[in-house]
């Protein structure tokens, strides 16, 4: 018999970023018994290190701003297989709930009224999001956080579930271990939301940290959840590449949001050379303009430094493909020359973009104010994810709830920098509150106790093998490294079928090795052990965004393929669903975009002239 | 490649001892990159704690040399290599194994400060108008990334261990920013000196020396709140001042 430490929550919410956070705050407040988990400590979650900003229509810098426009940059910005419905609450209620984190204690940047202050970024028609410097995520998470513990909320920090329990089709409870002691814990629960974050450590170039390994992809995905969208990878166009140590470290979106603009090696501000066709009226064709769009002025178009994610990353890619790149293999970003514009320009740039100002004088001894960054593309966020019901976040499966990263649909194609941190909490919001209806619903479920038996004898199996013996490949960090380099390099930027179907083939010998995977020492805060666990999520994730990036034989926002370089229009009316079939194999099937209704179909149109 | 050899606190619950390892390096890695090389390759069951590795979420806090440190901000060619690298884990928490210690000390004593209390907004769409000059301040304080880093410094804690009756310079920052909140109408003043302990910080400065985010900690969050509580409570006259404008 596996011993356990058992607590009993109406919601559980498992995720303490600011989704998670935002979920437990809301269903608190409909007065059920919350309980929420996290690997990390509070407050360490991936929302902490987010930068450039919250995007919503406040209007505060650009009075023409408002939810139409935010809908319809956001759908274009995910190449229009985003689900509209998600994009539109989106988009409609970002603004309360920004305002809500200022009620709360948020204190963001001020417009000379004394209003919140918007800062342009990519694929936003408007100076959209608010933020702190280049902190935000830091003061986002904080202020959910500070709020939060006074909500009555049960925190299990530094714990980490492993596997949800059902009752026939409804999920009842989770099953996982505090990362301290290593002992095992059971959470019955009437209702679950996954709030985990991203998949980032399925790459070798990243800036996610260790937490983001897939957990509640795959969590749903093992409880019969479908999940979406899972192709959709974003890189992020400008990562750290040098020292070597820090790269992928991330360079927020902001720095060209204030003028910083991209160089090849011959300095020439490559991005006017390919400006895609649907945003040529709305992209500056000459430096003058970019200028005077950073600054503020509303008649001048945006640099095509800011156009979306994807875009900037593949061009950089060609960049340096062709020859042009900088020394160690990217491009040059450059806004200290903002100097020969305005006076005070090394104060300016340290005042709007302390940290990163930090950040590259510590750890690359570079002066951002008087030279130009090294920078390339990085893993940084999953459009993929959960399939959730627009309305309520609900997945698949009765009683189990997903928001932010670990759920699909707003973001398309392609995720607009800012509308994650909005993402979170419009969504955790609304998440918190229909776990808590449902919660209200529903009685506690029954546990099944043999599963819990056969979860408490998989986690301990690898100490039984132990200690790993690093000739045979048994070690747990050998073989997340592998699997990183190999989707690096098989399921990255540029994909083809070819070397897909090669990554396919080594993500099936990594299954088979991660089950004799063998770790030493004792249950007590054991990092090994924690890697070894983690692995069988890195896999399933990494298997989804092969399989869904095959089948997508197109190439859309964050998935691009050499072999198929184009959009195909049949391909833009679906999604791509990923489910576990009835024997455990891993099925794909394309799903219909449901039609658009004519109001918003209406909007879209209007903000293309 | 260059070699260094570290020399690592590891045990459980304080019994522990220095182990030795030694490993290769290059060009412009920290101290934490070194941690991680030594945790995959020799001691793959070894506990600490990090996650942004950028200086901004305070989870990889340790003693480098005996310097209180983020380990992922401090880069190997700052230290002296010619001897081993002392990594220690924070001093004034409890241990729970090598690096990590139980800092949950530190969340229980957030929760009982009062939280944020705004006055009423002052437009009809719910929203209110600060300067920026008026939040500069508070934005200061605000940088905080939790890293505990000025608690294990300060001596009342390090070494008189009055983690009872003192929250530590983390929590008067925490104050200060609340108090200095153009917004917020709660009343902390009248608690920090007896169930905060604002009077057992001498102002040695320091935890202003060690805090990663450069936080002004002494000069512009304590020494202004012990003049609050000076106010507060030996001036009659400012005290009655103070109820009137509230
Ligand atoms: C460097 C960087 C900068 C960014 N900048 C921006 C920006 O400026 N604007 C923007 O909109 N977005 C930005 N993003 C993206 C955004 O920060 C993230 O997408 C977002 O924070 C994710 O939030 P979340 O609440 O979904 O999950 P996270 O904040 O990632 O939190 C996940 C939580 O789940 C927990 N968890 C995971 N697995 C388990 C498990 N098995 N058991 C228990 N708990 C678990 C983790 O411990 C953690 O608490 C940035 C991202 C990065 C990396
Ligand atoms: S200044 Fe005060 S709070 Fe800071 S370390 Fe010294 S005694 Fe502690
Ligand atoms: S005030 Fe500075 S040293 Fe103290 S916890 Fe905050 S960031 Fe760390
Ligand atoms: S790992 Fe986040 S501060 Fe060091």
């Amino acid at each position: 018999m596996a011993e356990y430490q058992k607590f009993e929550h109406d919601v559980l919410i498992i995720g303490a970023g600011g989704a998670g956070l935002r979920a437990a705050i809301e269903a608190s407040a409909e007065g059920v018994k919350v309980g929420l988990v996290c690997k990390s400590l509070l407050g360490k979650a991936h929302t902490v290190m987010a930068e450039g900003g919250i995007a919503a229509a406040l209007a505060t810098v650009n009075s023409a701003d408002n939810w139409k426009v935010h809908f319809a940059d956001t759908m274009r910005g995910g190449q229009y297989i985003n689900v509209w419905r998600m994009a539109e609450i989106h988009a409609k209620e970002a603004p309360t709930c920004v305002r809500e984190l200022e009620a709360w204690g948020a204190v963001f940047d001020r417009t000379k009224q004394g209003d919140i202050l918007q800062r342009n970024f990519g694929g936003h028609r408007y100076p959209r999001l608010a933020h702190v410097g280049d902190r935000t995520g830091l003061e986002m998470i904080r202020t959910l956080q500070d709020h939060g513990i006074h909500q009555g909320i049960d925190v299990h920090m530094e714990c980490t579930v492993i596997s949800l329990l059902k009752e026939g089709d409804r999920v009842v409870g989770a099953f996982g271990y505090d990362r301290q002691r290593g002992r095992f814990l059971l959470f019955q629960a009437r209702a679950i939301v996954l709030a985990t974050g991203g998949i980032g450590r399925a790459y070798k170039i990243t800036s996610n940290s260790w937490e983001y390994t897939g957990d509640g992809q795959t969590l749903a995905y093992n409880a019969g959840a479908d999940l979406m969208d899972m192709e959709f990878v974003q890189f992020h166009p400008t990562g750290m590449i040098w020292p070597l140590s820090v790269a992928g470290l991330l360079v927020t979106e902001g720095v060209r949001g204030e003028g910083g603009v991209l160089r090849n090696k011959e300095g020439r501000r490559f991005m006017f050379d390919d400006i895609p066709e649907i945003y040529r009226h709305q992209t500056a064709d000459n430096e003058e303009e970019g200028w005077r769009y950073c600054t503020g002025d509303r008649n001048a178009r945006r640099p095509p430094e800011l156009l979306t994610r994807d875009h900037v990353a593949r061009c950089i890619v060609r960049e340096v493909k062709e020859g042009r790149g900088s020394p160690h293999g990217g491009v040059f970003l450059d806004i200290s020359w903002i100097k020969e514009r305005i006076p005070n320009a090394p104060e300016h740039i340290r005042r709007k973009l302390p940290s990163m100002y930090h950040q590259f004088k510590q750890l690359a001894d570079l002066d951002i104010t008087t030279t130009p960054m090294e920078v390339g593309p990085t893993t940084h966020y999953m459009m993929g994810g959960v399939r959730v019901d627009a309305e309520t976040q609900m997945s698949t499966v009765p009683g189990l709830f997903a928001a932010g990263e670990c759920a699909a649909g707003l973001h398309g194609a392609n995720r607009l920098g800012g509308n994650s941190l909005s993402d979170l909490l419009v969504f955790g919001k609304r998440a918190g509150k229909f776990a808590a209806a449902f919660a209200k619903e529903h009685g506690f479920g029954a546990i099944n106790t043999d599963q819990v038996e056969s979860l408490a004898r998989w986690a301990l199996e690898p100490f039984d093998r132990g200690p790993a013996s690093p000739a045979d490949g048994q070690g747990p960090y050998q073989i997340q490294h592998e699997l990183q380099v190999k989707m690096q390099e098989l399921v990255g930027i540029v994909r083809t079928e070819k070397e897909m179907l090669l990554a396919l083939e080594e993500i099936g010998n990594l299954k088979k090795r991660v089950r004799s995977v063998a770790v030493h020492g004792n249950r007590e805060y054991n990092a090994g052990w924690h890697t070894a666990l983690d692995l069988t999520n890195l896999l399933t994730v990494s298997e989804a965004i092969t399989r869904a990036g095959l089948e997508r034989r197109e190439s859309r926002g964050g998935h691009f393929r050499d072999d198929y370089p184009n959009k195909d229009k049949n391909f833009g009316e679906f999604n791509i669903v990923v489910r576990r079939g009835p024997g455990g194999e891993m099925q794909i099937v394309p799903e219909r975009i449901p039609p658009m209704p004519a109001e918003l179909k209406q909007i879209i149109e209007e903000q293309q002239q | 490649m260059a070699l260094a050899t570290f020399s690592i606190w590891r045990g459980e619950a304080g019994q522990g001892k220095y182990c030795k390892y030694t490993t290769e390096f290059s060009e412009g890695m920290v101290v934490l990159d070194v941690i991680h090389k030594i945790q995959a390759e020799q001691a793959n069951d070894m506990a600490v704690r990090w996650n942004c590795k950028a200086g901004k979420c305070g989870s990889c806090s340790a003693e480098i040399n005996g310097m209180p440190k983020l380990m992922c901000m401090t880069r190997m060619n700052q230290l002296d290599l010619s001897k081993p690298v002392t990594i220690e884990p924070m001093k004034a928490f409890p241990s729970i194994k090598d690096l990590v210690t139980d800092v949950s000390w530190n969340f229980r004593v957030k929760k009982q400060i009062k939280k944020f209390k705004p006055r009423p907004p002052d437009a009809p769409d719910g929203s209110w108008r600060m300067s920026q000059e008026d939040v500069d301040r508070v934005q200061e304080f605000r940088k905080c990334i939790e890293c505990f880093l000025c608690q294990d410094v300060c001596h009342v804690l390090r070494e008189h261990q009055l983690h009872d009756e003192f929250v530590g310079p983390r929590y008067f920052v925490y104050i200060a920013a609340l108090e200095m909140h153009p917004l917020d109408t709660e009343d902390r003043i009248s608690e920090l000196a007896k169930a905060k302990g604002i009077g057992y910080c001498n102002i040695t400065k320091c935890c202003t020396k060690v805090c990663p985010e450069s936080i002004t900690i002494t000069d512009n969050a304590i020494i202004p709140l012990k003049e609050r509580v000076v106010d507060e409570f030996y001036d009659p006259l400012k005290r009655l001042f103070r109820m009137f404008r509230r």
